[in-house]
This record gives structure tokens, sequence and C-alpha cells, in this order.
């Protein structure tokens, strides 16, 4: 854990370096476990509660370790307008246990939906057949 | 050989742009990945002698490279009428420039705004701005000058320009276009918000879903920080809260907290981040400043638009339409222009059955209000909001019940919980609608027990659930602290009034 140090100290001359930094122990570990949480808060010298609140209220931070794979697949209106609600179920089947399937709520294709995310690469104009092979491929 | 040009923006990019320049490439030719023209539905487009071919699936590159594949071409881009038809002022570089290079920025006019703007006073620029009837592109509609007028009046040691770039409403994706094909024209007007209002410190706000925005940002910040100086710009992700596009929940974000939203006033403007004064500005209106602070700028982009609704608007069109993308064009076009003339009708070929114009939060507008023009009073007038712009179209398919149902489970997944009627109403407003889909509901056993003598022990008709709603809808306009909820009642409201069929016991899905 000695790299959550230097993570931190990576942003202690910025102002409200809160978020950047939960950002870089997710990227860096993957999740934001409550022992981080509490060396964070003191390193900031804030209450536990205090980073507990703000890691609990952000949809993109996770407080335990899934290593699976994630695909998010994109719900919103502009997605359903072209079929994304018939997606979800296919992409559900194809995952598994072994790929998280997460719904988020625009990815900004959306004149070219149903859309997905996985990592860094978005994925327009999908169907069953793509989608299921995206989440397979995972 | 002619160079070879394909997007590198994001929806180009997720439609096989990179595998379509890596073929180009392959087989010798020069490839210069541009900004988007935003015709979706030809993504990925590629451009010759400025001639164009879309869309092209990888297995046909050799064909477009020789000439050949006619069947898709679309001839000179310049003149294809989506293009054609448009004013672009804020995308005016769209599919022209590279998005990163400095040469290119430069010799399409960049930068020109900015040294216009240090030439003049820093209250002569706010003036130009009140002049320009600029108003704030995120969706309130509040005149920019104004709020700029109000920060550099404010006192303070420090101030701030954030812009807020937490594009998350459905159906929307000009900043996202804006920031990934023309970032330095957002930083350039950040920088002159800066001068004008005396802030030295800028922060862009970028929702995590747009990673290529982030990168593209990070690097165009890096390559202008000298031209900028003294004044920085600082890009912070954010975490996936939709509520985070409301500036006061953004300004907790950017400090470090939960994205709860404070209650106004006090206003941004004096006391914002970190509570200091600070101009809260969406990208689109910040990318429109160095147009409008260039020679002659405000009074050419006041010369057009309608009413009190001043310059252009960059509209989206997507959903189920079959020419979707940005279409920038002065207020004052209606939505059957739009939707019809424009966006050719539904992908799916099947009839126009709603249109959702503003994002999650917007009204549903049948068909029979398509005479309605793009305007931020008639829109008010019409029960409607433009919000960002953003125009979803729906087929004959949709299930109007099930997307006011939507309507309020997103808010409920949304709301940051610190206003009641936001926090539970969305959550009680999913039990009514279920509730009112199949048909009321019947007195439960507690109701029923002799205790209860205030209750009817009738349980609910259908119709006293829907009067119900309607004060759920009530409390929640009126009760709100910010948009979220305050506004989930205009789909809601908007699909019982027009599709009260689908809204019947037995249309459930």
């Amino acid at each position: 854990m000695a790299d959550l140090d230097q993570i931190i100290s990576r942003h202690s001359d910025k102002k409200g370096q809160l978020l950047p930094i939960l950002h870089d122990i997710q990227a860096e570990f993957g999740f934001i476990d409550n022992a981080m949480q509490g060396q964070v808060a003191q390193v900031l010298n804030l209450s536990r509660a205090e980073v507990h609140g703000v890691v609990s209220f952000y949809h993109d931070f996770r407080t335990s370790a899934d290593l699976r794979p994630e695909v998010q697949v994109c719900g919103a209106e502009a997605c359903q307008a072209r079929g994304a609600g018939a997606l979800m179920g296919v992409a559900q089947d194809a995952a598994g246990e072994r790929v998280r399937i997460r719904t988020v709520y625009c990815l900004g294709l959306c004149s070219v939906g149903p859309a997905a995310r996985i990592g860094d690469r978005l994925h327009a104009r999908l169907d069953k057949a793509i989608l299921a092979r995206l989440v397979e491929d995972a | 050989m002619s160079a070879v040009r394909i997007s590198d923006d994001a929806l180009a990019r997720a439609c096989g742009a990179d595998e379509l320049a890596d073929a180009a490439a392959r087989s010798g030719h020069e490839v210069i990945r541009t900004s988007s023209w935003g015709m979706h539905w030809l993504e990925p487009l590629v451009e010759i002698d400025g001639v164009g071919w879309g869309p092209v699936p990888v297995h046909r590159i050799a064909d477009v490279l020789s000439g050949e594949a006619e069947d898709i071409c679309i001839g000179e881009i310049r003149e294809h009428p989506f293009i054609a038809r448009q004013q672009r002022l804020s995308f005016a570089r769209a599919g022209r420039t590279r998005a990163l290079s400095m040469d290119d920025y430069r010799n399409s006019g960049g930068w020109a705004g900015l040294e216009r703007a240090r030439s003049l006073a820093p209250g002569t620029v706010v003036d130009e701005v009140i002049a320009s009837g600029l108003r704030g592109r995120g969706g309130a509609g509040f005149p920019t000058g104004i709020k700029w007028r109000t920060v550099s009046e404010a006192r303070g040691d420090d101030k701030f320009i954030v812009c807020n770039a937490d594009e998350g409403d459905s159906g929307t994706f000009a900043d996202r276009m804006l920031m990934e094909g023309d970032p330095y024209a957002l930083i350039e007007g950040m920088a002159i918000a800066g001068y004008a209002v005396g802030a030295q410190q800028g922060y862009i706000y970028v929702r995590s879903e747009y990673p290529d925005a982030i990168r593209k940002l990070n690097t165009a910040i890096e390559n202008c920080a000298e031209i900028i100086t003294p004044f920085v710009v600082e890009v912070r992700v954010g975490a996936g809260a939709y509520v985070c596009g409301e500036e006061t929940s953004l300004l907790n974000s950017l400090e470090g907290k939960r994205g709860e939203v404070r209650a106004k006033p006090p206003l941004p403007a004096l006391e914002g981040l970190f509570g200091c004064p600070t101009v809260v500005n969406n990208v689109l209106s910040l990318a429109a400043i160095p147009h409008i602070l260039s020679e002659g700028g405000a009074a050419s982009y006041a010369a057009v638009g309608i009413d009190r609704s001043r310059g252009t608007m960059p509209i989206q069109l997507g959903g189920n339409i079959r020419h979707g993308g940005l279409f920038e064009t002065a207020f004052g076009i209606t939505l059957r222009e739009l939707v019809y003339d424009i966006g050719g009708g539904t992908a799916s070929g099947r009839p126009v059955k709603a249109v959702q114009v503003g994002g999650p939060l917007g009204a549903y507008i049948p068909p029979d209000q398509f005479d309605l023009v793009f305007d931020y009073e008639a829109y008010a007038g019409a029960d409607a909001l433009i919000g960002h712009g953003g125009v979803v179209v729906f087929d004959d398919t949709a299930d109007m019940g099930a997307l006011a149902r939507f309507a309020f489970e997103f808010c409920a997944a949304e709301s940051c919980g610190k206003c009641t009627p936001c926090r539970i109403g969305a959550v009680r407003g999913v039990e009514l609608v279920d509730r009112i889909r199949s048909g009321g509901r019947a007195a439960d056993r507690v109701e029923r027990t002799p205790q209860m003598q205030n209750a009817s022990g009738n349980g609910r008709t259908r119709e006293e659930e829907l009067g119900l709603l309607d004060d759920l809808c009530e409390t929640m306009t009126y009760g709100s602290l910010c948009a979220l909820g305050g506004f989930t009642p205009y789909p809601v409201r908007s699909a019982i009034r027009h599709w009260p069929d689908d809204f019947l016991p037995g249309e459930t899905t």
C-alpha cells in the first residue's frame, strides 16, 4: 500500500484534490476500500465519513475488488429509441458471471445507438449478435 | 496521391474510423485525422479532395481510394444539403481542421478573439458579450454577459471560470464534438472570460464517459499554455453522477465533495467555487465567445435568430432518426423541418410518434405540434424546454407509459438526495405509474382493519391514482431544489397528456 501515499502526494498542489485522488486510486487498484478511504482521510485532514460519503456518492467508484471485465451498455432514451431495450437481456446472457454489465446513461453516441463502452473503446450501431460477441470477447 | 481525410471523433471511431484509417495508411495513402463534419449516419466518412464517401465499411476502402464505390459517394461534402443548410459559427471548423493542430487553429481565425479582447478594457468585453445576446447554452438560457458582469463586479481576490462539460443529457453530444473537434475554441473562450471578469484559473469539468474529450483537452491545454497565460486551465473528470451537470452540484464536486445541489442564493456568480465569485458556463456558450469577440462578431451574432433567442444553436439530432448528427442553425427553425426535411424521418422507416427535446428532463412533443419554432420562450410557452438542444426521435413502437416510468426511474437513480421532492418523489412516481398502468390498487390488509377509520377501505381507483400523480408532479416542480426533480414532471406530464392510451391497463409490457 506504499503507492497510495505517492498517489495522494501527486495531487498535493491541487485545490479540491479528493476526486482526482480517488480516480487515480481506482485506476491503480480497481477499487477504494475502507482502509484506503481511511488513509486518504488522514492525509487530507478529512473525516473518514466525508471520504466515504464521496466514494459512495459517485457511480464510478467501487469499494471492493471486482476483477471481471466491465461492459457498459447505454440505456438512455436515444438508445432506447433505437432498440437498446431488447439488447440488455442478450448482454446479460452472454456475460453470465464472467463479465460485469453496467447500464450507463448516455455515451454521447445518440445518433448511432445502441452503444456500448469497454475500457476506453466505444462501439456503436449494435445489434444482438454484435453485442453478444463484444461481451464474449471482453 | 491525395490525402485521405477521416475523422478521429469518438463517434466516428465507434463506427470503425480507426480500422479504416489503418487500412488506408497500409495502402500507402497519407491519412489526415480531422474533426467530424457531424453527419453521423455517414460515419465513418472518407474525404478525398473535398469529395465524400460514407458510411465506408473496411472491406470497401480500396474501392473508395481508387475513386470507385459510386453507390456510397455523396459528392462534394460542403455542398451536401445537410451541411449547406447550416449556419455554423461555433462549429465552423467541424470537419475542416485537425482538432489538435495549432497551425490549423490559427489559420482558421483562432486566437483572434482573445487577441482583440486583450486590446479592449475588460468591461468592454463584457459589454460585447451582452450585446451579442448570447444566452447560456446549457439549458437555462440565462444571458451570459449579465452573468459575467455580476462576476466582474463581485469583490474577491480569487475568481474562477468553470466550464460545465458534464453533458449527461441523453440525445446531446455537441459538447463532446466541440471538445474533441475544436478544443482550442473552448480554451480561447475561457481565456476571454477570464480576462473579462478578472479570473486566473479555469476548470473544465468533463464527464468520465468522454475519454477522448479528456485526452484531447489535456493535450490542447499543454499546447496552448503559453498563449493563454497568465490564465491557467485544468481538466477535472467527473465520476458518473448525472446531477453534477447542475452548476452548484458541479461546484461541490470540483471542491472534492459529494455532488449535492446547493440552495440558491447565494448565486455562484457571487459565492461559487471555494466561496469565490465564479462564472459557470456551458461548453457551447464559451465556444461561441471567440466568434463574438472577433471584429464585428457581437453584431453579426445578434443579427441572427429570433426575438430574445439570438445567434445560432447547435442542435443534435439523435434517436430513431435517419439522418442524425449535428445541425447548427439560427433560432427559429421548426421541429417539422428538423425531423422530416433535415433528419429524413425515422431510421426504422416507421411513422414518428414523439420527439423529446432537451434531454431526459425535456417534454415529449407529438407530431401535431411540430410547428413549434426553436426559441427559448416558444418552448417555455408550450410546457417544453430547449435544454441543451438535443432532439430525440421515437417511432410508433415507443411505449410512452414505459418512457414516463423511465423518467422517474432515472430521476430516482441520479437524485443527489438533498431535497425530498426529488429523492422520494421519484421513487413514488415509479410506483404510481405502475399502479396507473395496472388499473389502480386494492386496499391492503392494514387499510381494511377496523382501526383505520379514515382509510376508505376501497383502495384507489385509476382516476384517483392519476390525480395523485398530478399532485406529485406539482410538488416536484415547485418543491425541488434543482432542475433534476423540478423538470422530471415535463416528460411524465407530456406523455400522459398526449398519449393517454399508453397508460391504460393491459398496455403494460
